[in-house]
């Protein structure tokens, strides 16, 4: 079984796995951080987005050993302590979620745009990033009203 | 998942030697359209011999009369490069609107082209551009390259290692995309050279193809009303939950005419 080596929030960690092994198996199922989550599993809906060298993937859709040497962040290397990430907070003060299912896959594409598109971001825009996460619940409205808050109080608090 | 063996070469030729080794392998770019058809058993390879270590197959660069992209370039890396920008900004708009922001960061020329969907984008740009798929043995050119749906010329064992495109003095890209998944419905693709229009269409057709009866009405003026008098054949048109026969045939109307203004208008 191939072994690999990556940084998860900042720790490395080596890991056995099978050229078979997905991403997100590896992260849920190897290491129980349980925090991306599996929708659909065919690249569609975004619940399982990452950020993989700082940028936003669909863990479904990567092997594991195609991460091997990377840095990834998942939803779990957010927050500092108890203290949410601005991004985070923001769909907390926004209600930008019911079910929460899609929200790490929500909030890890939003700090996707936040690295691309900068602080100060438009409905337009923030709509059109989001075309690869799917939520069910909410219709959208306050999911892009987090993230557009959430962009502005990176600005000010990191 | 079932079970695989995964190789990651270093090497242009041992990538392609594993395949040619193997009873049943695959390369494997970014995994996008690859990783979800073997879960669905679509595909299922033996063999995974991944491209990703192999420095060779990525990299943009430009002369005074071509871009050259390598296979392993992602769609994201296409749509970001100062380079394309500068030299053939109709194709980093193009990348930008493919998928979503996290498959682009995965998704590659390579392997689109390679796939050969009858609703992905890159066709469209390479068949009006003429472009040139240059394999680990051969030069191929788009015309000889996409030769059915989901099927090109490259050999069992043959990689793409990288597209020249000859740098058009204006070009544009228009499509009408699924609103769910952003593959083209219909998608045209219009490169002027030396006041010649040469128009690729895709999505409407098994797969993509030089719009001939298009780039006829418009060697007599490239007068965006001249595409008014065109006969689109409805019976080759797909049709399917999307959208008619009769509706892509009238699409591609509507979206050569588009990308033929945003061409002039460039
Ligand atoms: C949700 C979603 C939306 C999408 N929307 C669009 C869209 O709007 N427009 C569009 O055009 N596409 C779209 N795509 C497809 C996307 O562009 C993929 O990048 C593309 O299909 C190829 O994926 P890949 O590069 O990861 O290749 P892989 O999936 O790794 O490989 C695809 C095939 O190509 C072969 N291959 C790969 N590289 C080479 C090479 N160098 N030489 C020879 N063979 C090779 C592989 O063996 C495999 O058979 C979408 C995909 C998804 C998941
Ligand atoms: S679970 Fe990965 S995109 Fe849906
Ligand atoms: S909050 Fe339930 S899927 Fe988005």
């Amino acid at each position: 079984m191939p072994s690999i080596t990556v940084t998860v929030n900042g720790k490395s960690v080596s890991a056995e796995v099978e050229g078979r092994t997905l991403l997100v198996q590896l992260l849920r199922e190897q290491l129980k951080l349980t925090g991306t989550h599996i929708g659909c599993d065919t690249s569609q809906c975004g619940a399982c987005v990452v950020l993989m060298d700082g940028k936003s993937v669909k863990s479904c859709s990567v092997l594991a050993v195609q991460a091997d040497g990377k840095a990834l962040t998942t939803i779990e290397g957010l927050a500092s302590g108890d203290t949410l990430h601005p991004m985070q907070q923001a769909f907390k003060d926004n209600h930008g979620l019911q079910c929460g299912f899609c929200t790490p896959g929500m909030i890890m594409s939003g700090l996707d745009i936040v690295s691309r598109h900068g602080n100060a971001l438009d409905e337009k825009l923030i709509r059109a990033e989001l075309e690869g996460n799917i939520c069910r619940c909410t219709g959208y409205q306050n999911i892009v009203k987090a993230i557009q808050q959430g962009a502005s109080d990176m600005a000010v608090k990191s | 998942m079932y079970e695989f063996e995964y190789h990651s070469p270093h090497s242009i030729a041992d990538a392609v030697t594993l395949v040619r080794e193997a009873d049943e392998a695959k390369f494997l770019a970014g995994g996008q359209t690859l990783l979800p058809t073997m879960k669905h058993r679509l595909a299922s390879p033996e063999q995974i011999v991944d491209l990703g270590s192999i420095d060779a197959l990525t990299g943009i660069s430009a002369d005074e009369k071509t871009l050259t992209i390598g296979a392993m370039t992602t769609h994201a890396d296409v749509a970001a490069s100062q380079i394309v920008r500068d030299t053939l900004p109709a194709l980093a708009n193009l990348a930008s609107e493919i998928g979503d922001p996290a498959v682009r960061n995965r998704g590659t020329l390579g392997g689109s082209i390679a796939n050969n969907d009858p609703a992905a984008d890159y066709p469209a740009a390479l068949l009006a551009l003429g472009a040139t798929i240059c394999t680990d043995r051969r030069e191929l050119n788009a015309r000889e390259f996409f030769v059915g749906m989901f099927e090109t010329a490259l050999e069992e064992d043959e990689l793409i290692v990288r597209v020249v495109f000859p740098r058009p003095d204006r070009a544009a890209y228009c499509k009408f995309a699924n609103p769910a998944s952003r593959y083209a419905i219909v998608g045209v693709f219009v490169a002027l050279f030396d006041g010649k229009a040469q128009v690729a269409v895709t999505g409407a057709t098994s797969y993509a193809h030089r719009a001939t009866g298009i780039e006829k009405v418009l060697a007599d003026g490239l007068e965006v009303e001249r595409i008014d008098g065109v006969t689109i054949p409805v019976e080759r048109m797909n049709s399917d939950i999307h959208a008619s026969a009769e509706y892509r045939a009238h699409l591609v109307k509507v979206i050569a005419k588009r990308a033929l203004s945003a061409c002039l208008d460039e």
